[in-house]
């Protein structure tokens, strides 16, 4: 846990001056080197902990300056923006902007709400698409030769309160390429065209997120529970569901 | 056959005190029954792997005359060995239906007691004596099966005491 907060701060930023990036290793890390479970539970100094807010603070920027970068321009250059400090992109960033690239091409102007690269889960490219292209979207991620994203890795059902949210996770078994795709939803009518005809493997998914958050998925050969009982009542997982026996 | 108590020697009575054990046909009962609890096949969750443990050489449930039978028509305990969610509990229920009378029930664990860990969940049944009479509770998450050894010994005494006083041991 600590070691993945102190990386992207520590040597992202700092990463064309290696002087710079090195000389935090001698103060802080030789005691993690020797016992690394001494040092987690050791409380964390002012400093430290100052380092570690304006990390997170810049990675915060970063992320949504090449979110802005991203659904502005999809340029690959200057994702991070004019105003973010200097920073190199992530491996990754070709990739997300040739995929915004691509959708929009393809589907449409207006298919990609928003893109960015999920720095801490391994730079993953994350894309946020309207619900309404997501069809055609899918087919495009599995059958295009630059995606080829043939298998549906995992599939999760987000209530954000303000929101719901679907979360898809695509990878390339060829490559080893690894896409996110989010669809919001409205949370009253939640409602995402179902992935079932394009990957087989979504059908007991979403199931699942149908009996946990409600949402619905049109186009699903057999959307009925799968985990409570039939005769349930609610959707469980939503934030504002009430039990009906509380007491059982 | 008549038996003349006044031609009874003094040696024959000495003899028949030490082979003749003299008590009810309940408490007869209550003895066969203690030393051949066959509890039902049914694992749940975690605690069930304790119990099997329990089954197993190191421990040796046999010893008892504990041994698992793989139909409620057979059994004559349920060990409910792991968290009961709603979805389950039906089931639960018509399984100890299915099971013929003198029966028993064991909550193994903190979830079949009382809900456990998941008291606060929407799916499970906090305390599986809300739809099977619980004779024995073994506390513990998982309860080693030491302890199962122990709730099974408690249960024995139980039905021994019950057989020989006529009186519940808890008027529930």
């Amino acid at each position: 846990m600590s070691e993945e907060e102190n990386k992207p701060g520590e040597t992202k930023p700092e990463a064309a001056e290696p002087a710079e990036a090195a000389s935090p290793r001698p103060a802080g890390e030789p005691p993690e080197g020797g016992a690394p479970a001494a040092s987690e539970r050791r409380p964390l100094t002012e400093e430290e902990k100052a380092a570690r807010r304006q990390a997170a603070a810049e990675r915060a920027a970063a992320r949504a300056g090449a979110a802005r970068g991203a659904a502005s321009g999809g340029a690959a250059g200057d994702a991070g923006g004019p105003e973010a400090p200097p920073k190199p992109p992530s491996p990754n960033q070709p990739l997300l902007d040739r995929a915004v690239q691509l959708l929009r091409e393809q589907i449409a102007e207006d298919a990609v709400v928003e893109a960015w690269i999920n720095e801490p889960n391994d730079h993953l490219p994350t894309l946020v698409l309207k619900g309404e292209y997501w069809p055609q979207a899918a087919r495009l991620f599995r059958d295009h030769a630059e995606f080829g994203c043939r298998y549906l890795r995992n599939m999760a059902g987000v209530d954000c309160e303000t929101h719901m949210e679907v979360v898809y996770h695509l990878l390339n078994m060829d490559t080893g390429r690894n896409y996110c795709v989010k669809i919001r939803t409205d949370r009253d009518r939640p409602s995402v065209p179902s992935a079932t005809p394009v990957w087989e493997t979504a059908n007991w998914n979403e199931r699942e997120i149908y009996d946990l958050l409600g949402v619905d998925f049109p186009g699903h050969p057999d959307l009925r529970r799968i985990m409570m009982p039939d005769d349930w009542v609610g959707h469980p997982l939503r934030k504002d569901y009430v039990p009906l026996d509380p007491e059982v | 056959m008549e038996l003349d108590l006044a031609s009874v020697t003094p040696e024959e009575t000495k003899q028949l005190e030490r082979n003749v054990f003299i008590g009810t046909i309940e408490q007869l009962k209550g003895w066969v029954r203690s030393n051949s609890l066959w509890p039902l096949t049914f694992g749940l969750a975690c605690c069930a792997i304790e119990m099997m443990t329990a089954g197993a050489p190191h421990y040796d449930l046999d010893r008892f005359g504990v041994m698992f039978r793989t139909s409620p028509r057979q059994a004559d305990v349920m060990i409910v060995s792991g968290t009961v969610t709603k979805k389950m509990g039906p089931l639960l229920r018509r399984l100890y239906d299915q099971m013929p009378e003198p029966k028993w029930v064991i909550a193994m664990g903190s979830c079949a007691t009382a809900g456990g860990p998941y008291v606060k969940s929407y799916s499970v049944i906090k305390g599986v004596d809300q739809i099977v009479p619980v004779d024995v509770y073994i506390p513990g998450c998982p309860p080693n099966p030491a302890a199962l050894i122990y709730g099974i010994n408690k249960l024995q005494e139980k039905i021994r005491y019950e057989a020989k006083t006529g009186k519940r041991v808890t008027d529930q």
